[in-house]
């Protein structure tokens, strides 16, 4: 859901100048179909002195920039990306424009490998050069480890550190969020590393960096090697043995397990809520170097809360996972995929109210998300009634401020054996009812 | 792709498999190693096409099959007054997922071996063409200082 908000709103910024650019050209740059078709008129005047002017520049197809292609790079022109104004797929004007173009080629045509018109226009259609681009390299790297779900991941892995009943000590935080987000990073290289040919099928996940070319396998591994192992090693030597066995674990279980998993059963949903429940896990024992039952319950929250975010997701892409070859219960299990959603949201009430009973938090923080979780829970039963489109959507929304909101909620209401950290005062303020106990 | 380039150039996504085929630059010097690892690369990116366009012409010949039927069963035509193309909501699709995913298990788990196969030779090649590049380029620095 995110990362298709994501791709669906890149910028878009339109030239509005009708210059041919002559280096090479950053990768947003678009280029409008009438200017094009300009470049063309301008090419042919200039080329190859026998004209075919075209009448109506509103028919070319999608497939001609890509012959346009051919003559421009002899002439060391590059445009890299071409954005049709009207992306309608006209068949007859594209054999017309074929015959034109051929009339117009001086050289002998070089074999078109390549493909015809794609309604949707948002990727590249030229073909780039397999070379590593050294300005591109951060963007690449950052969607090849999924930053942003690595991102959540370390936010996940500090509130289980937050939640801990220990003095806070920084530098084991810090410490242990880097080596959590390394060890992120490293799983998710893998994960699409394994997964080209079956992502470059699925829409949501096309753009990726080894379906695209952007990077070699090679790299890949290597970029997730150089940062498992000092992720890793980072945990192990920095924060504790425990933390590092964990992240270890994790990585396995994610790579090696779930991700060859969803192409065989369905039961890999529950490897990937495993998967999810770990870091705060990890949070908790690099804080306290042991496993307690408090980092167990944060894990059962996580754990649960997987299935409604995931399950919501997976309703939407049902073709693609058909088509793709993807086990999941929202294609071959539909009605316990809804089942097992309604029932995690269910599982939240009852995990929250058990934080007190462990001494994590108070009572107040079973009283405040109870409205949290009740909507949640109430959206999943409105899913698992429905099983449609939009209440698949409104879940799969909400559980993403719900983690978010439940873990500020948790740590607010905190029971604090010491002194406030900083954070934990500002946003007692927010929540009038917060208590907070101090024990002598 | 340019005569001059010494590189391996990608395209756009094919039509029928959706994978983005490359044209491999085979340079006059090729060592056999990498020789062999152009050779594995074009023979995967073969296998690859041909399973994928193959298998996504089917989905899509199933699914305009199981469409036309669902239709005709409850007395609609395939198109409407407008002209637009009749469809079934993703509710009555499910079961054709859940039909076409069952069907084609096998064929997945087969080539699911396949793939992983493929892909970790491929890359240990490659690892193995870096480091006898990295070795060949540190032998001509020395000969040349």
């Amino acid at each position: 859901g995110l990362f298709v908000w994501h791709l669906k709103n890149t910028e878009i910024r339109q030239i509005p100048c009708r210059f041919v650019q002559l280096c090479h050209v950053a990768n947003d740059r678009l280029i409008t179909f009438q200017y094009f078709n300009f470049l063309k008129r301008m090419y042919v005047t200039q080329c190859n002195k026998d004209l075919s002017q075209r009448a109506k520049p509103k028919s070319d197809s999608v497939a001609s920039p890509f012959r346009e292609l051919q003559q421009l790079d002899q002439e060391k022109k590059v445009i890299h990306k071409i954005r049709p104004i009207s992306p309608v797929h006209q068949p007859l004007s594209e054999t017309s424009i074929r015959n034109e173009v051929r009339e117009m080629k001086s050289a002998a045509e070089t074999e078109d490998s390549v493909t015809p018109v794609r309604a949707e226009s948002k990727e590249d259609r030229q073909w780039k050069e397999m070379k590593l681009q050294l300005n591109d390299l951060p963007g690449i790297l950052a969607r090849l480890s999924k930053i942003k779900l690595t991102a959540l991941v370390v936010s996940t892995a500090s509130a289980g550190f937050a939640m801990a009943p220990v003095p806070f000590d920084l530098t084991c935080f810090l410490i242990a969020s880097l080596g959590t987000g390394l060890a992120s990073c490293a799983a998710n290289s893998i994960n699409q590393f394994f997964e080209v040919p079956f992502d470059s099928n699925m829409n949501r996940t096309k753009n990726r960096p080894l379906v695209r070319g952007q990077i070699s396998p090679l790299l890949a591994v290597c970029f997730a090697a150089s940062c498992g192992v000092p992720g890793i090693a980072l945990l192990t030597l920095g924060v504790n043995p425990l933390t590092g066995a964990l992240g270890a674990f994790n990585i396995f279980l994610y790579t090696c397990c779930y991700t060859p998993m969803k192409r065989m059963s369905i039961a890999n949903t529950w490897v990937g809520a495993v998967v999810g429940a770990i870091p705060p896990v990890m949070g908790w024992t690099a804080a306290t170097g042991s496993l307690d039952a408090g980092a167990l319950l944060l894990g059962g929250i996580l754990y649960s809360w997987q299935f409604p975010h995931f399950n919501a997701l997976s309703w939407g892409l049902r073709e693609d996972y058909s088509r793709g070859g993807y086990c999941m219960m929202s294609v071959t299990h539909p009605g316990l995929c809804r089942r097992v959603a309604l029932r995690h949201c269910l599982a939240l009430i009852g995990l929250s109210t058990v934080a007190p009973l462990l001494d994590i938090t108070t009572w107040t923080f079973p009283i405040i998300s109870l409205p949290i979780n009740l909507y949640i829970s109430y959206l999943g039963f409105r899913f698992y009634r429905d099983a449609d489109r939009s209440s698949s959507r409104k879940l799969f929304f909400c559980s993403l401020w719900h983690l978010p909101l439940l873990l500020l909620v948790m740590f607010t209401c905190k029971k604090s054996f010491l002194e406030k950290e900083d954070k934990g005062d500002l946003l007692g303020e927010s929540h009038g009812r917060a208590m907070e106990i101090r024990l002598p | 792709p340019p005569a001059h380039s010494h590189n391996d150039w990608i395209g756009p996504p094919d039509k029928h498999s959706n994978l983005r085929p490359v044209i491999f630059y085979v340079s006059p010097e090729e060592s056999p190693l990498e020789r062999r690892l152009r050779e594995a690369r074009q023979e995967a990116q073969a296998c690859d096409q041909r399973f994928w366009a193959r298998h996504n012409r089917a989905f899509r010949q199933e699914k305009e099959e199981f469409i036309y039927s669902r239709l005709k069963a409850k007395g609609l035509e395939m198109r409407d007054e407008t002209g637009q193309k009749a469809t079934l909501n993703a509710e009555e699709m499910a079961d054709f997922y859940k039909d076409f995913l069952s069907k084609n298990f096998r064929k997945h788990m087969q080539y699911n071996r396949d793939w992983y196969k493929r892909n970790f030779t491929i890359t240990y090649l490659m690892g193995q063409v870096a480091l006898a590049r990295a070795l060949r380029w540190l032998r001509w620095k020395k000969n040349n200082v």
